[in-house]
């Protein structure tokens, strides 16, 4: 049975206004299952939004992308926009780092989602007025508070109220990219636990972008670590932590402060390679502090280390002993 | 309070007033009062790092304005190594300055896009009429070897564009010491770096408080007040309702706001999924205050005398200069 989602060798460049390209997603592969939550985290520049906007069909002019999307096993990038259309809102859902200052600031929370619900031809007057009343909610907002303005509402409010228009047409995917970024760790913890009941109650895949570690180790079930365009490795988010089988992995974990962690944590020197130039060897190399000469001229290629487990680094060919 | 205390600060208020708007000038309403910053009082000894942490429009940003008299308090003490500045004059300020520095949250927007790193950090030197030509081009080599950007050479000439954000912030970081200062407020040094940078900052602000300086450090990140600052303060709504050795504030918390907060911070380890008490809504703003206990409506233990008595700021936990507002506490 295939996935729900599967991104199969996603690709994207980026034509630069002074010629030339940046290959800023680099062969990016992943799958996504029914109810299942997977953390895409990464630095800044590593190309987890762009692989987002990708596979949501949503780059600008500028960008080419190739490789194939497929939801429930049908490639919905094919026909280009014609294909992706029906399939986004409706089956894939997207909440933005700012959505919550998205919303239409003089219409009334309520009827933007109507509007919504209208539009996609789902629901029209008494009928959508009372599904909107369900939306709300099941994200936390009392149904009688979608009469008032979006200013009316705090930071975490309008996260909900973004949420719930996410939800509007039922979608079987939920791509929140940052959705916790600019709040404040009580209202993030109540957002994420909000992300947690919705995957559980309804069977919502999550499909979670975010520089932050700890929020995925928290929420995720699955993560793929990002950097410079390509994915290092993947796997379970607790085989991640306790055995990572990348540099990167190991060293980002060690750079994050942990509450109760021991000791100080310490920074990885050095800074991601320039994407708009072919990369010999492998990109994380010059700030890695395991490479060897092979990391010179080769470059790493995605593959299983162990069972549900891939990683894109040499050493994992190297005998344990040995290394 | 610590007896080297650098800067001390007791029961400092300040408030904003909210504009009434032409209606409400002509209809004589009554003037709303912002009281950001509600009774704080803490100190920065030398070589301390002191973390005040706290969701946003606690009034920590408030707090760290006004100790460097960019704001002027309504009422309250402000010393600042044994001097009392809460209402000195501009000009009985100026040579205090130097000894006060600050550093901003974004360092794409706190570095002069047009100045080369040179000129960047040699500016405070130039305004406070400090050394020659050669004096200034050393001390500022000095400060840019302090912040690890070496060698300086290759540094100098460079544009912030030029940079990457953790160089940048360096940049930042030496223009704030050039001049040698006592005191460092740091506005959220590093939530705008990446993760993989944000180590390197905050050990190098470690390296200058261990050199000396009093640092006072303004984040809304646990974990990294946790694992830097000898002290942390939590404020909520005004006040600080926590203060103590970092250790003791992370370890064995005292009051229901702290526990909360702690709670609900992400923790590295998936296995160490935290049993997060989630707090319902948010803080209400600082012009309606909850009487009593500020923290009374959304607290998870308050009983009926939290409605009324407005807790101090009190010793408690095993910890020596632990202190907590809580009439639970203990």
């Amino acid at each position: 049975m295939s996935s729900l989602l599967e991104l199969e060798e996603l690709n994207v460049w980026f034509d630069l206004p002074r010629g030339g390209t940046l290959h800023a997603v680099q062969g990016v592969s992943l799958t996504l299952d029914r109810g299942e939550r997977l953390g895409l985290v990464g630095e800044s520049g590593s190309g987890k939004s762009t692989t987002v906007l990708g596979l949501l069909g949503l780059l600008p002019p500028t960008a080419t992308l190739s490789g194939r999307v497929l939801l429930n096993g049908v490639d919905i990038l094919a026909g280009g926009e014609e294909t992706v259309r029906p399939h986004r809102w409706v089956d894939l859902a997207i909440v933005f780092q700012g959505a919550m200052n998205a919303l239409n600031p003089v219409q009334t929370v309520s009827s933007q989602i109507v509007e919504a619900l209208e539009l996609h031809g789902l629901a029209t007057g008494r009928q959508a007025k009372a599904r909107v009343g369900e939306l709300l909610e099941s994200v936390g907002i009392p149904r009688d508070r979608g009469d008032r303005f979006p200013h009316e509402f705090s930071g975490g409010m309008r996260q909900r109220a973004a949420i719930a228009m996410a939800l509007a047409c039922n979608p079987s995917v939920l791509v929140a990219d940052e959705p916790t970024t600019a709040l404040d760790v009580m209202v993030q913890a109540q957002i994420l636990e909000l992300l947690d009941a919705l995957c559980r109650d309804f069977g919502l895949a999550l499909l979670l972008v975010t520089h932050d570690l700890p929020v995925v180790a928290q929420l995720c079930d699955r993560a793929g670590v990002m950097y410079a365009g390509e994915i290092v490795e993947q796997g379970p988010v607790e085989e991640l932590f306790h055995d990572p089988r990348h540099p990167y992995t190991r060293l980002l974990f060690a750079a994050t402060p942990d509450l109760y962690g021991e000791g100080v944590p310490v920074s990885i020197p050095g800074t991601p390679p320039r994407l708009d130039r072919t990369l010999a060897g492998c990109p994380f190399q010059t700030r890695c502090d395991r490479s060897f000469s092979r990391c010179k001229d080769e470059r790493p290629l995605l593959r299983e280390v162990a069972a549900g487990r891939s990683a894109a680094c040499h050493l994992n060919d190297v005998p344990a002993e040995v290394a | 309070m610590s007896s080297n205390g650098l800067l001390a600060v007791e029961d400092l208020v300040v408030h904003y007033a909210v504009p009434r708007g032409l209606v409400g000038t002509v209809a004589r309403r009554p003037q709303k009062l912002v009281r950001a910053v509600d009774g704080v009082s803490f100190s920065v000894g030398r070589g301390e790092l002191l973390a005040l942490v706290g969701e946003s429009g606690c009034g920590k940003t408030t707090t760290a304005q006004t100790v460097l008299r960019l704001l002027d308090p309504v009422a309250g003490r402000i010393s600042f190594d044994g001097e009392d500045i809460t209402t000195l004059p501009n000009s009985a300020l100026r040579p205090l300055r130097r000894r006060m520095q600050i550093i901003y949250q974004d360092p794409y927007e706190s570095l002069d896009p047009r100045l080369t790193v040179k000129s960047t950090v040699e500016e405070p030197l130039l305004i406070h009429r400090s050394g020659s030509k050669r004096e200034r081009a050393e001390l500022v080599r000095d400060a840019l070897a302090r912040v690890e950007l070496t060698p300086p050479d290759l540094f100098l000439e460079r544009f912030p564009h030029e940079l990457s954000g953790g160089q940048r912030q360096r940049v930042a970081i030496a223009a704030s010491i050039v001049l040698g200062p006592d005191l460092l407020v740091a506005d959220e040094p590093v939530s705008m770096l990446d993760v993989s940078v944000r180590a390197g900052v905050l050990r190098l602000l470690d390296s200058l408080r261990e050199a000396g300086l009093g640092i006072l450090m303004i984040t809304h990140d646990l974990s990294t007040a946790a694992r830097f600052a000898d002290r942390i303060a939590v404020m909520y709504l005004g006040r600080i309702v926590e203060e103590g050795p970092a250790e003791a504030v992370v370890r064995d918390p005292q009051h229901p706001y702290t526990k909360a907060l702690l709670s609900v911070v992400p923790r590295r380890d998936p296995r160490e999924r935290s049993r997060a008490q989630i707090l319902t809504g948010e803080a209400p703003d600082a012009i309606r205050i909850p009487r009593g206990c500020r923290f009374h409506p959304r607290c998870p233990v308050a009983i009926a005398d939290c409605r009324e008595v407005d807790p101090a700021l009190e010793r408690h936990g095993a910890a020596p200069g632990h202190r907590a507002a809580c009439i639970l506490a203990g």
